[in-house]
């Protein structure tokens, strides 16, 4: 599987390139060497069969007698070795087997010439060296002048031949030997260029992974180097963007907490001496009457803000703990929706009449998430709003839905943001009071962040049928299990 | 209704919950700090302790440490934070129950008279388990003779679960019943009351004969 990338990989081009570069040369070397070496071979291998042959027809020419019979050529082509044969115009020596190779070419050459004439003929049984030297006669007044008589040697170059073969198969072999030195060397050399690279990757890879304290030793004073300490840099400068970004969002997180902290104890005071007011209020004018019911609406509402805040608070430090215990499902919604007097507004659908869904959770966020979900259900969605408890695999699933016009694709992708436009909970009151708690905003940010918690996830989407539909599912044996 | 002790150290909010608890019906004293309010429980005796955590000098934790171990008032303790470490704090030391910041009046005027509740609606007479005997009647429990004291909280968390002996009470019934919680409320309370009963009531708390646990569901009573 990772074969086919590794092919085309840095490693095996590099390797890939070197072994033919060094084969190239190798060969190249090496060829040249054995056809300058062969070429003088068969050079000296030649000047040696001249130089026997001449000497060998010096010592003949004075026995022949002129012009020469038969018997005198037999004798003289006998005296010069056994594979010659030796010729005056038209008559020759007893023929041996390899004087066909004498040509008649060569034959005119050495009658038309005035020196020894050499030939190679290669026929399918071998290569030759035929040698024609002509018999010269010493004229009276002391000039040598060709008698007629010619010498023709047939040599045999099959041991010469032999040699070359040899000198061939060493070179191959040779050349055969350098591939694996030559792929073992380009190995080792692609190594040392590899090795930083790698290492460099694996840094990278961990910088990607969010260790951002990951660096390369950069080693040496090449590219490679260079490239390091860019990395370097680049990881250096990365790292104290993202201690800037969180040291900033640390605070910020911290200060939000801390503003909801210190709201705590005055929203109680607010909360003690309001409901002191709510009891007055029938002995009110009308317009402080009124002014009550707002401050009384008004600190409710903070008290939720504040609430949520401080949920948000112990999400972003990630110290919210589940309060974990095994409940009914069916009855835990049940009481949810009719301890808001819900239980008459929406279509509570359960498995069976007398069905029971037992899970392990965190009570008071599953009413949390329930009540935000039918909540913005009643408000903002149509009704009928239908609640359908069941029971599916290894989770519990909560479902709620509307039989509005749905959720804009907007409105789906940050219905769970903070403060989120498009949960229309964040829409204020219309300032009368007559809505008492209007959402913080955070409700379904919180919902989520709920369902997270106990290792499940929070949904929204539209129903085809009817109106947005968001489905909570949870692992009915608790977080982590 | 009742006399309470509130011990508080924001004035702001002291005022405003003796006037809001007033108007529930309560003789409410305050003190502003955990010395104050120690001197204050010496001296005028309260049925009820509602206390802050956060005290300047000796914390909530601490006054509500040194309360139980001279006397058996109930205590409700107001935390800043739901956070794992106040809330544990507080039960560990003894608090019968908690309200958090923002604190409504209504929820902590229903936390008082819970925790005050003695009366339960479980048959009279004396029940005698071995060693214990409860009587129903005069509100009393009893090991080996010696009358044995509790907080009402103690009280009617025995007195429930003895009235049916055998029978498996979960977190959330017992929360009900003896707390008078909402569906909602949180069952470290009854993990701690049970503690500090067993405590009480045991022989070896470490392994308890009358308050058992039933581990993944809650507790029962005996069987002795």
């Amino acid at each position: 599987m990772r074969l086919r990338p590794r092919l085309r990989g840095l490693r095996a081009r590099l390797v890939a390139a070197s072994a033919l570069v060094a084969m190239l040369s190798v060969g190249a070397a090496v060829w040249a060497a054995a056809a300058s070496a062969s070429r003088s071979l068969v050079d000296s291998y030649e000047r040696q069969v001249v130089r026997s042959t001449v000497d060998q027809v010096s010592a003949v020419a004075p026995t022949l007698t002129y012009p020469p019979d038969q018997e005198s050529l037999d004798r003289a082509a006998g005296a010069v070795g056994p594979d010659a044969v030796v010729t005056f115009r038209d008559r020759r020596s007893a023929a041996e087997a390899r004087t066909a190779l004498v040509t008649d070419a060569l034959r005119g050459a050495v009658r038309t010439g005035d020196g020894v004439v050499t030939q190679r003929v290669r026929v399918p049984e071998g290569a030759w060296l035929v040698v024609g030297v002509p018999v010269l006669a010493t004229a009276p007044d002391g000039s040598a002048r060709p008698s007629g008589v010619e010498v023709f040697v047939v040599q045999d170059l099959a041991e010469v031949q032999d040699q070359l073969d040899r000198m061939t198969r060493t070179v191959v072999a040779t050349t055969a030997v350098t591939l694996p030195v030559a792929v073992l060397l380009a190995l080792a050399a692609a190594g040392t260029v590899l090795r930083p690279v790698r290492r460099l990757r694996d840094t990278a890879t961990r910088i990607a992974a969010g260790d951002l304290q990951a660096r390369s030793e950069p080693r040496g004073a090449d590219e490679l180097a260079d490239l390091t300490r860019t990395v370097n840099g680049m990881a250096d400068a990365v790292q104290d963007s993202v201690t800037r970004l969180q040291r900033l969002q640390t605070d910020a997180r911290r200060f939000a907490a801390d503003v909801s902290h210190e709201l705590r104890t005055p929203l109680s005071t607010l909360s003690a001496v309001v409901e002191v007011l709510d009891d007055a209020v029938d002995d009110l004018d009308e317009d402080a009457r009124e002014s009550a019911r707002l401050a009384v609406a008004e600190t409710a509402r903070l008290v939720r803000l504040v609430e949520d805040l401080m949920e948000v608070a112990r999400f972003d430090a990630g110290t919210a703990r589940l309060q974990l215990d095994r409940l009914d499902v069916v009855e835990a919604v049940r009481r949810t929706l009719h301890a808001r007097g819900w239980l008459g507004e929406v279509d509570l659908r359960v498995p069976a009449p007398d069905a029971q869904v037992w899970a392990v959770l965190d009570g008071r966020r599953l009413d949390v998430i329930v009540a935000n979900l039918v909540g913005n259900a009643l408000t903002h969605g149509a009704r009928p709003v239908l609640v359908e408890v069941r029971s599916e695999a290894d989770d519990v699933v909560v479902v709620v839905r509307d039989s509005g016009p749905g959720l804009s694709a907007d409105a789906l992708e940050h219905a769970f943001d903070r403060f989120s436009k498009g949960d229309p909970a964040r829409s204020r009151g219309d300032g009368t009071g007559a809505r008492p708690t209007p959402g913080s905003g955070l409700g379904l940010s919180l919902a989520w962040e709920s369902a997270v918690l106990h290792g499940g996830v929070l949904t929204g989407d539209n129903d085809p049928e009817a109106g947005a539909r968001f489905t909570l599912r949870l692992p009915r044996a608790g977080a982590g299990s | 209704m009742a006399s309470v002790l509130l011990i508080e150290d924001d004035a702001m909010l002291r005022r405003g919950m003796q006037l809001a608890l007033s108007r529930h019906g309560h003789d409410v004293r305050v003190a502003g700090t955990g010395e104050e309010g120690l001197a204050a429980i010496e001296t005028s005796r309260p049925e009820i302790v509602v206390l802050d955590l956060m005290l300047p000098g000796i914390d909530g934790v601490e006054v509500c440490r040194r309360i139980r171990r001279v006397d058996d008032l109930p205590v409700v303790m107001v935390t800043a934070r739901g956070d794992d470490f106040d809330v544990v704090g507080g039960l560990e030391a003894g608090a019968d129950d908690y309200v958090v910041k923002p604190v409504q009046p209504t929820v902590l005027d229903a936390r008082i008279r819970a925790v005050l509740r003695r009366s339960v609606s479980s048959g009279e007479g004396v029940r005698a388990h071995g060693e214990l005997r409860i009587d129903t009647t005069s509100l009393t429990v009893t090991l080996q003779g010696h009358v044995v004291p509790m907080t009402p909280i103690e009280l009617r968390l025995l007195l429930t679960l003895s009235a049916a002996p055998g029978r498996v009470f979960t977190r959330q019934q017992l929360l009900e019943e003896v707390w008078d919680h909402d569906y909602l409320g949180d069952s470290r309370l009854v993990d701690n009351s049970v503690r500090r009963l067993r405590t009480k009531v045991e022989p070896d708390p470490a392994s308890p004969v009358f308050v058992q646990t039933v581990r993944g569901f809650g507790y029962r009573f005996g069987p002795v």
